[in-house]
């Protein structure tokens, strides 16, 4: 097992107080572990789960010291008396779930219900394709072979949180040269939860070679019924054999009361296609990482998103592409539009390792500061140890344009919806990225409501 | 329709018009010349409520009303057109959406009932027409990747879908070769209507050629230092602006 080391200059030494992962619980911690049911527990996760907990309790929550958390300060999730609830707080039926549905988009959905897998709710397996509970996937040799191989928690405390306490999730493994017609819905619902609910949902998408799928990962809060803070805390990992074909879209629309974290870490075989859309609207501090390591010749990846911030929201991307392997190209597209005294961070890494040659990166941040309080802090990361390479990034922070505005005015258009229609084109250069003209049009709605005043 | 009274306007408090006089009647056409920075943009601009710019004093009244109380937009619905001289690309924002959007606002202010799309597509058919504007444009983004010579088009185009009753075209006719100015100007002649007016600004004698004004005016330095018919139009043409800012002792 790895030892634990801390390298000081990255990792500091928070106070005691804040380092004890539980607040001042970390014997419950051990407990829960302890708890894990045998089926959840075989011995090769057992190992994991293990070096995982060890890890974070070695280095409890990450604090605005560690470089990568300079921006976000995850103090307030400390203050909550964190716990996994035991069963879902509120029964759930088909009714409940119509608002969550892309109008007529015909999917394969699994639900889970405040961390619990509802297979009364779900409709995803068949036709030769596994769509099931990762509670009930835990000996297959693909799960086996992949989970926690790809999601590093040597410098990630939440995922290794994830690791070491993980009940359930998705795991879909899509054969090799299956083209999927209907897309993966994978829902995550929260009714009612206590202050201090924990949701750990640990998802593994295995895409075979040539496989074609599309998924979607979409988190949301039951109506306005999650009036107490809570913390989901994701970890999906996603294994694209050669020339396989995924595309994958987060929708986070939690709770704006609700603390999300998620890690999304892709690993990408010859000649695979990978486009990530990451949409987040929801949470009062949403932080996600997505990751992806272009591991052999002529991958691509596309990363797209979209992030809107209001009130007092914090929303944060930390991406990495990893150019491990010569010949790959990505394309990185982040917008975030920030109201009120919100606060967007995006900090894109782009690697290019030695090997690496004819590497073709290309990242684009834009944001849109819709008032005076509202904060970016945007940061690309370049680090290319290869010479043959085309890198690119550009980073801008602006308001909306005053002459468009105006000449939308000079023809009658009301000032509102004069800037609702900018905020709208902004934002639509990302949504158009998206395949499913169903998802564009809920998007749309989103937009719509939020923005129309 | 427009009366201008002693009008004082500027930006970031450098004073650009100084007393500016103009009266506008039903069905008359104004053409604005002078020479490069006398104001012509900013009377354009004021006229339309572009906010950086500082009315100080004077007046503006359109057909009874305080012009200046009135937002951008209003002013629009009420009927005033500004075709710009540097119209502005806006990506992400469909032209006919935005288009359609526009005239709907405009009618609403009216009270006519708004149009549905294939009533707004039938108008659009027939004053595309006129400008002989290639329709696949009106699938871009607003004014996008558009030529120069297509932005001034699509002004007129958006001018002959909006109706206004004082039009303002600014140098709509710089930029054009002979053969788009005269489907501009016969754009223009077309939508002319008795009570509707217009203030052409130009550089040039040529764009009157094709609308004939009914006053010429000497736009220097803020202020309008001559006016006359328009054979006054063909007499800068032929002498430059030399003699009349000469004569009104602005140089
Ligand atoms: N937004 C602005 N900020 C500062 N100065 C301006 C601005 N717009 C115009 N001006 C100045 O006002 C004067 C008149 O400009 P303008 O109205 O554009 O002239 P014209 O259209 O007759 O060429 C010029 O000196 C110009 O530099
Ligand atoms: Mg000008």
């Amino acid at each position: 097992m790895a030892q634990v080391v801390n390298t000081p200059t990255r990792r500091q030494y928070a106070p005691a107080s804040v380092r004890d992962p539980l607040h001042g619980n970390s014997d419950k911690l051990l407990n829960c572990f302890k708890q894990l049911p045998a089926e959840l527990n075989p011995l090769w996760l057992k190992v994991l789960r293990a070096s995982a907990l060890h890890k974070f309790i070695s280095q409890g929550f990450p604090t605005v010291k560690d470089e990568e958390w300079r921006f976000t300060n995850v103090a307030p999730i400390l203050e909550l008396a964190l716990h996994t609830p035991e069963q879902p707080a509120r029964k759930l039926t088909e009714a409940d779930l119509k608002q969550f549905s892309f109008g007529d988009l015909d999917t394969r959905r699994i639900v889970f219900v405040d961390g619990h897998f509802a297979p009364e709710l779900s409709n995803a397996a068949g036709n030769g394709v596994d769509v099931m509970s990762m509670r009930n996937a835990l000996n297959s040799p693909w799960v086996e072979r992949h989970l926690a191989r790809h999601a590093s928690f040597e410098h990630n405390a939440f995922a290794a949180l994830n690791t070491a306490l993980f009940h359930d999730g998705v795991f879909v493994s899509v054969p090799a040269h299956r083209v999927l017609e209907r897309p993966i819905h994978i829902l995550h619902v929260v009714t009612e939860p206590q202050s201090g609910a924990i949701f750990q949902p640990r998802n593994l998408i295995v895409a075979g070679d040539g496989a074609s799928a599309k998924v979607i990962e979409h988190y949301v809060s039951l109506g306005n019924g999650a009036a107490e803070p809570y913390l989901t805390n994701a970890v999906t990992e996603l294994v694209l054999g050669e020339e396989a074909l995924i595309e994958h879209i987060k929708f986070q629309v939690e709770s704006e009361k609700a603390f999300h974290v998620a890690t999304l870490q892709a690993h990408q075989a010859k000649g695979s296609v990978w486009t990530s859309h990451s949409i987040s609207t929801g949470a009062r501090l949403a932080r996600n990482t997505i990751q992806t390591v272009l591991g052999d010749k002529g991958c691509n990846c596309i990363m797209n998103g979209l992030y809107l911030g209001r009130g007092d929201q914090l929303v944060d991307h930390h991406t990495v592409m990893d150019h491990a392997k010569p010949h790959c190209e990505s394309h990185e597209y982040y917008h975030g539009i920030l109201s009120d005294r919100s606060r967007g961070v995006f900090n894109g890494k782009i690697f290019v390792r030695k090997d690496a040659q004819k590497t073709n990166a290309k990242q684009t941040n834009r944001n849109l500061l819709l008032s005076d309080d509202a904060v970016i802090d945007t940061k690309p990361q370049l680090e290319i140890f290869a010479d043959d390479v085309k890198c690119t990034h550009g980073a801008t922070i602006g308001q909306l344009d005053a002459k468009s505005l105006f000449y939308l005015q000079a023809r009658g258009i009301p000032k509102a919806m004069a800037r609702r229609m900018l905020i709208y084109a902004f934002a639509s250069e990302v949504i158009e990225r998206i395949s499913l003209p169903q998802i564009r049009e809920e998007l749309d709605k989103v937009l719509l409501e939020r923005f129309a005043k | 329709m427009l009366e201008i009274r002693n009008l004082c306007a500027g930006v970031d408090g450098k004073e650009i018009l100084k007393n500016l006089n103009l009266t506008v009647k039903p069905g008359e056409v104004h053409a604005v010349m002078g020479p490069n920075g006398s104001g012509k943009s900013t009377l354009a601009s004021v006229l339309a409520g572009k906010p950086e710019f500082e009315v100080t004093s004077g007046t503006v009244t359109y057909n009874g009303h305080d012009l200046l109380e009135l937002a951008p937009e209003e002013r629009a619905q009420q009927g005033i057109f500004l075709a710009f001289q540097y119209p502005v690309e806006i990506p992400g924002v469909n032209s006919t959406y935005f288009l359609k959007a526009a005239l709907n606002e405009c009618r609403k202010a009216k009270g006519q009932p708004e149009l549905d799309a294939v009533e707004f597509l039938a108008v659009v058919k027939q004053k595309i027409k006129l400008l002989d504007l290639d329709p696949s444009l009106l699938n871009r983004p607003v004014n996008e990747g558009f030529s120069g010579g297509e932005k001034k088009r699509n002004e007129i185009f958006q001018m002959a879908v909006l109706e206004p009753k004082l039009a303002i075209l600014d140098e709509t006719d710089s930029g054009l070769d002979i053969d788009a100015l005269k489907i501009v100007a016969g754009g223009v002649t077309k939508l002319r209507r008795p009570d509707n007016s217009a203030i052409v600004i130009t550089h040039y004698q040529r764009l009157l050629n094709y609308i004939v004004p009914d006053y010429v005016h000497v736009l220097a330095d803020g202020q309008i230092i001559k006016s006359g018919g328009k054979e006054l139009a063909f007499e800068l043409e032929e002498r430059g602006y030399d003699w009349v800012l000469e004569g009104a002792g602005v140089k």
